[in-house]
């Protein structure tokens, strides 16, 4: 007997005990693939043969079942499986992954099996026991086709069958996994002939008119077509597109999956009774010219057309409306429902149309889903998901996408050669716009609550924890500003490696050191300002805040903190500052630069008593009051007690270093302290124009952004805004390094907090070990007395201190910037709030992380 | 820190002897958190100053082994005021380097530990949680007069105002035993905090060294409570201990004084919650959502109504809701209880399909927490998705913040409270989101009514309107 077996599929073994089925499955399956129910019953009690197990054993089996079935697996279910009731939970678990079933049928001779089973030792079945269960199989055999084994069911009478018996796996239909492209995957056509001829010219394909009239294509080099579908209706050519279509396919230069529409013709052409609207009466109507025989070969191609494939290793799946994560390469009726048509809700909307489930919203999956069906203005990426109908029937475009470059190619429509029911090329007016933020409004608890796993194009996947959420929520929650402003958050930073120099922790040494390592030669130092970190939206226009952010109130933008809060609690400040901002973009004549109506710039705002007032407060001030009187104190008791003759000096030159340390601590914290009454007293330092309307700057390097914010700053009116110092260096050479360390020097002497050095490029990618660290800080003497404490610099302290471990924060660092820069580019790219708002919310996750908060 | 010991009794010299420690030359003792060091500033036989200097190592305390100090946000960082203050490490420091003083023993001069002399402490600094009124408080009735000198937090912004740090001076006749035992008690309690675990150990120690002195001190209640870390169970029994020695009554007429306060204070919110209960049981409810249930009060009355038979609590913040478990004393439950009542973390900001197909949702005192601009996106979350039958939801009313005595002029009742609405403003808000959602609205007055003013709560309960035939 030849056995065919879709792989995957679930397989069930079914006979009495003894008839041969352990044997068999050895001999044909792998051991990993068999599920055995004596094996599951000496698992939960030691004993294979326990009757008395059967329960608990079944549970097992069952459980492991279904999670091999989650993944994907083939699966043999080795038991007796006579009875209807022990096939039909398998069964269902098989639809429930929509899976196919194969049952393997051992009906032997009763007496074989009987004295098989007296054979083996750890058998003592009564014989009624067998007998039982062959006539239960016997029963059985009358019902499999109905249970759904009408596609596999073999049935073996004979021992010398059971050893004959052959056996083949066989890949679903969908699995074409070994097809590696590269491929052009084309949208919805709908009988738009001419423009499907000038798009695959347009790909490179030659296109040639044999002297029959038919039309020959021949793809560029080894690159193959992929038709998502609806080749007919509504458009004006339906008959030469699904003779294009045919005959590439037949020279294997082009893979089709089949659309509803083409379904619903083959039905039409098949003679059954279907409602011609939709534009199938057009395409009934050409076909009406062909021959007969043409008709039986386009409904014969419809027909054969397989739901969906996976292609390229799983990296890529094609189907007509989409294909779900755990639907993908399986096989049911289910499966090519929601290939064909979607998943809808039921309700219908205003147009009439079924109202479409998001299902890209929610994709979680690693392979890259192309679809149509539904026509969009433009083809956008959603959670490695694209939908490329663009409508080209409708008076919009043809497209293309080129796998695996991502790269889009479209030609437009000649004509509307039929009017949509619903509007679908009006996206970017106002009213659509309004619409878009309605549905956006609403942010899903799923979307951010439990371990999350976030795709970001700098740094691969960004692992979010459960118990960081949990933090984050409330965070987000009770004191962020409306999730729609956030649309980024500024990563943490992690300090240089601790420098061994003489009465210092870090320097810029250990920065150039780093970078050059890292194969980067050119680095930029910029001041480090002590203020607070304060990322700006500016707006042009009140409008532009409440078309572009959805936002309800009479606003230019906002100011918020580095972990989403608002910075000031008085409106009134916040609004001069972001219209004193908006005049200095209106002078720099920046909208028209940028053309873009609104600006994000991640900026330092100070004084840091603005923000840190309470901190100030509670901690900064009591310990230097605290300790300069105490100090104080005990250095006056020291000395008298000297003046008495009594040896102190061990501990007295001690404590006046001491008092010292202290003094400078307190310096060093009032200098980053002045009073505020207005907004003349605030400096606000920008540092990177992180993004306007369409577009992110990660490609443009630090000079850049410095010399463009530096502009800025000069075209303001007030002080606001405050330039930054900022210098470049080679760290393969030796006086560069030393001018800027020396410049290190200067700074931290009159006070400042020290510098940040980047790399000259945004983004720098590293040979081998991935991101670089987009910037480290390297700290003054006298400002880490705020860190690490007033006396941090006596020896015995600082030689304790050295000892600190970066690689956490430096992790830290790289993931919040991956998702930062995740953010912005999916904010720009309009792409849903939620995923916008993922990102910005596993930074703020991720800033709960337990990580020593002195780094 | 420094404490200095003087005294003027002749021969003031004789201090060393009761202190153990010599005039002449300076002694360091090893602590876990630092150094010791004692020295004589002065030593004369008409006045001898001592003085113990204690060095608390910064480093050595952020980096300490887990587990050796009490889990603390001062011992966990570098800026800390812990190495300058007077605190518990002292208290330590003074058992540890003047055990025999502090007990009162000395072999050299056994009749002068007897005796009252004359004594001067000074602390550098103290800090004093409850400033300058409990210093006195706890020192005067001991006998001492009290010099104390407040220090600014920042001489260059004195607009941030005085700190909690004192220079203490007390002065006093009595045994040395007595002030070092007074001091060693008292300084933890003015700090209001230690660097160890306290447990039921620590009300032996108050006790030992409370002996003599404690029983009759007016401040006895706040001492214990402080001493033991505000856990309420140890200073139950260190009072109970400290009373069953001494006088019982007293007892019993406090605990009856303390509940009084205590009824008055909740008065409000227990009939705040009593009425949202009879609202939930007035609407056939069977399965009810508390949402921003907090640290569980509304649940417990849910959970007593036979009526309700699922009740979920949900809280965006993780520590109110162990608190809540606790508070109920799930774990503890039998299981048909458990099975009724259901707790996660969620937040109304968010969908979430957990709130879906309940009869009722209560929200208490939960809106004016959620910004203005958040209200729109929690509208929809409740009314249009979570979209109960009824929902009972109640705010402050301002109109009648005028009653409440403490209570500034332009404040809201509560820090974190975002807004506070007027009757008008509540009632058009509700008015609004029951149009929008297809809901009927209803409001009532919670609480004692003022003239002109109204109810201090308002409660408004929303019908959904198509909810009619389910429940008949």
């Amino acid at each position: 007997m030849f056995i065919r077996i879709p792989e995957p599929s679930l397989i069930l073994l079914i006979g009495p005990s003894g008839s041969g089925k352990s044997t068999f499955a050895h001999k044909h399956f792998k051991p990993t693939e068999i599920l055995s129910s004596d094996f599951c019953r000496g698992l939960v009690s030691d004993d294979e043969t326990n009757q008395a197990a059967t329960n608990d054993a079944f549970e097992v089996l069952h459980f492991i079942a279904a999670k091999r079935l989650a993944a994907g697996k083939l699966t043999v279910i080795d038991a007796t499986n006579v009875q209807v009731e022990a096939r039909k939970p398998l069964i269902a678990l098989a639809r429930e992954h929509h899976y196919l079933t194969v049952a393997i049928v051992f009906n032997m001779p009763p007496k074989l099996c009987q004295e098989r089973n007296e054979a083996r030792p750890d058998r003592n079945f009564k014989p009624h026991v067998v007998r039982q269960q062959n006539q239960q199989l016997r029963r059985s055999l009358r019902t499999l086709k109905r249970e759904g084994f009408r596609n596999f069911l073999y049935v073996m009478s004979t021992p010398e069958a059971v050893d004959a018996a052959r056996m083949e796996r066989q890949p679903l239909w969908t699995n074409r996994t070994d097809e590696h492209g590269p491929f052009d995957i084309i949208g919805d056509i709908h009988g738009c002939f001419d423009e499907l001829v000038e798009l695959l010219k347009e790909l490179g394909y030659g296109i040639s008119t044999q002297p029959d009239g038919e039309t020959v294509v021949e793809p560029p080099q080894g690159r193959k077509a992929v038709f998502v579908g609806d080749f007919v209706d509504r458009g004006p050519k339906v008959a030469e597109v699904l003779r294009l279509v045919m005959q590439m396919q037949k020279a294997d230069a082009a893979i089709c999956v089949p659309g509803n529409h083409d379904v619903k013709l083959v039905r039409a052409l098949r003679g059954r009774k279907v409602n011609p609207t939709h534009g199938l009466a057009e395409s009934l109507a050409q076909l009406e010219e062909e021959s007969t025989e043409f008709k039986t070969q386009v409904s014969e191609f419809l027909d054969s057309l397989v739901s969906h494939y996976v292609l390229d290793n799983g990296n890529l799946v094609v189907a007509h409306a989409g294909m779900k994560a755990e639907l993908q390469g399986r096989a049911s009726g289910r499966v090519r429902e929601f290939a064909l048509y979607g998943e809808t809700t039921g309700e219908i909307d205003e147009f009439g149309l079924p109202i479409r489930l998001n299902w890209t919203d929610e994709y979680r999956g690693t392979a890259m889903v192309v679809y149509g069906h539904t026509p969009v203005a433009e083809a956008q990426w959603i959670n490695r998901t694209i939908n490329i109908d663009t409508g080209c029937v409708f008076g919009g475009k043809l497209t293309a996408l080129r796998y695996p470059e991502k790269e889009l190619v479209s030609v437009p429509a000649h004509q509307t050669y039929y009017q949509p029911i619903k509007p679908f090329l009006d996206e970017t007016d106002e009213r659509s716009a309004a619409k878009i933020h309605a549905y956006d409004d609403i942010l899903n608890i799923d979307d951010v609550l439990g371990k999350r796993v976030i795709s970001t194009r700098l740094h691969h996947n960004v692992t979010i924890r459960e118990e960081n959420t949990i933090n984050a929520l409330e965070v987000m929650s009770r004191f962020a500003v409306n999730p729609k402003w956030l649309i980024y958050l500024p990563p943490t930073m992690s300090p240089t490696e601790t420098t061994n120099s003489p009465g210092l922790l870090e320097h810029p040494t250990e920065a150039f050191t780093y970078y050059r390592k890292q194969g980067v030669s050119d680095v930029v130092w910029e001041e480090k300002h002590m203020g607070s970190r304060a990322v700006l939206i500016v707006c042009r226009d009140p409008e532009t805040a409440k078309k572009r952010f959805g936002v309800a109130e009479d606003t230019l933008g906002i100011c918020y903190t580095r972990t989403g809060r608002r910075f000031f609690e008085d409106t009134t400040i916040e609004a001069e500052l972001l219209g004193q901002v908006k005049a200095a973009m209106d002078t720099a004549n920046y909208w028209e630069t940028f053309d873009t109506d609104w600006i994000c710039l991640d900026c330092e705002l100070m004084p840091w008593s603005v923000k840190a007032q309470e901190l100030l407060r509670q901690q900064y001030a009591p310990v230097g009051a605290s300790a300069r009187v105490a100090l104080g104190e005990a250095v006056a008791a020291l000395e008298t007690a000297a003046e008495h003759g009594i040896d102190v000096n061990p501990i007295l030159e001690d404590y006046r270093q001491r008092v010292e340390a202290v003094t400078e601590y307190v310096k060093a914290y009032q200098q980053y302290c002045w009073r505020v009454h207005s907004i003349a007293d605030l400096k606000l330092a920008p540092f990177h124009l992180l993004a306007t309307e369409g577009a992110v700057y990660f490609d443009k390097d630090h000079l850049w952004h410095m010399e463009t914010l530096t502009k800025l700053c000069q075209n303001s009116e007030g002080n606001l805004l405050f330039a930054t110092a900022y210098g470049t260096v080679d760290v393969t050479d030796d006086t560069s390094q030393a001018e800027a360390i020396h410049r290190w020097g200067e700074l931290t002497a009159q006070g400042g907090e020290g510098m940040v050095i980047k790399p000259l490029d945004f983004i720098v990618q590293g040979d081998q070990r991935g991101l670089v660290q987009p910037a480290v800080k390297c700290r003054g003497r006298e400002y880490l007395r705020i860190i690490y404490g007033p006396e941090y610099t006596l020896p015995r302290n600082l030689e304790r201190l050295r000892a600190r471990g970066l690689s956490h924060k430096r992790s830290l660092a790289l993931r919040e910037f991956a998702l930062g820069v995740e953010a912005l580019e999916r904010f720009v790219h309009r792409e849903p709030l939620s995923h916008v708002h993922e990102c910005v919310f596993g930074i703020l996750s991720l800033e709960s992380e337990a990580v020593d908060p002195r780094l | 820190m420094l404490l200095t010991i003087s005294t003027t009794y002749s021969p003031a010299t004789d201090l060393g002897y009761l202190l153990h420690k010599h005039p002449a030359r300076m002694q360091s003792f090893e602590l876990t958190f630092g150094q010791a060091h004692v020295f004589y500033p002065e030593a004369r036989p008409e006045k001898c100053t001592a003085a113990l200097l204690l060095d608390v190592d910064p480093v050595g305390l952020v980096r300490r082994p887990h587990g050796q100090f009490a889990e603390n946000f001062a011992l966990a960082q570098y800026v800390s005021d812990r190495p300058y203050v007077a605190s518990s490490f002292l208290s330590v420091a003074i058992a540890r380097v003047f055990g025999s003083a502090l007990s009162g023993k000395c072999k050299d001069r056994p009749q002068l530990v007897e005796t009252a002399i004359p004594l001067k402490a000074q602390v550098s600094i103290l800090p004093c949680r409850g400033g300058e009124k409990l210093l006195r408080r706890l020192f005067d009735p001991l006998g001492y007069t009290v010099t104390a000198g407040q220090h600014a937090l920042d001489r260059q912004f004195p607009d941030w105002g005085q700190s909690r740090y004192f220079t203490v001076t007390l002065e006093n006749t009595c045994r040395l035993s007595e002030l070092l035992t007074h001091l060693y008690v008292l300084m933890p309690v003015l700090d209001d905090e230690k660097h160890y675990w306290v447990g039921e150990a620590e009300i032996e120690k108050l006790l030992k060294h409370g002996n003599e002195w404690l029983a009759e001190h007016p401040e006895q209640e706040s001492i214990a409570r402080r001493y033991l870390k505000h856990q309420r169970h140890l200073t139950r029994e260190a009072l109970a201990q400290l009373r069953e020695e001494d006088v019982q009554e007293t007892g019993e007429a406090t605990q009856a004084q303390e509940e009084a306060a205590v009824e008055e204070r909740i008065g409000l919110n227990e009939i705040r919650l009593a009425t949202v209960t009879e609202a939930l049981k007035q609407s056939g409810a069977k399965r009810v959502l508390d949402l921003g249930c907090g640290e569980g009060k509304l649940l417990r009355k849910l959970l007593a109504e036979k009526q309700f038979e699922e009740i979920v609590g949900m809280d965006v913040s993780h520590r109110a809701l162990k608190i809540a478990q606790e508070r109920l004393h799930y774990d503890r439950l039998p299981e048909k209880q458990k099975e009724r009542i259901r707790l996660f973390q969620g937040s109304l900001g968010y969908r979430d399909k957990r709130l879906t197909g309940y009869d009722a949702a209560a929200v208490v005192e939960v809106i004016e927490h959620l910004d203005v601009s958040r209200l729109a996106a929690f509208e929809r979350v409740l009314f249009e998705f979570a979209s109960p039958r009824t929902v009972v939801l109640t705010t402050p009313n301002i109109e009648y913040n005028v009653k409440f005595e403490n209570l500034q002029a332009g404040n809201f009742r509560h820090k974190d409270h975002r807004f506070e609405w007027t009757r008008d403003e509540f009632q058009s808000w509700a008015s609004g989101v029951a149009k929008r959602f297809g809901y009927a609205v209803v409001f009532h007055p919670i609480g004692p009514e003022a003239e002109d003013v109204g109810f201090p709560t308002q409660m408004a309960v929303f019908t959904r309107e198509d909810s009619a035939e389910e429940i008949t």
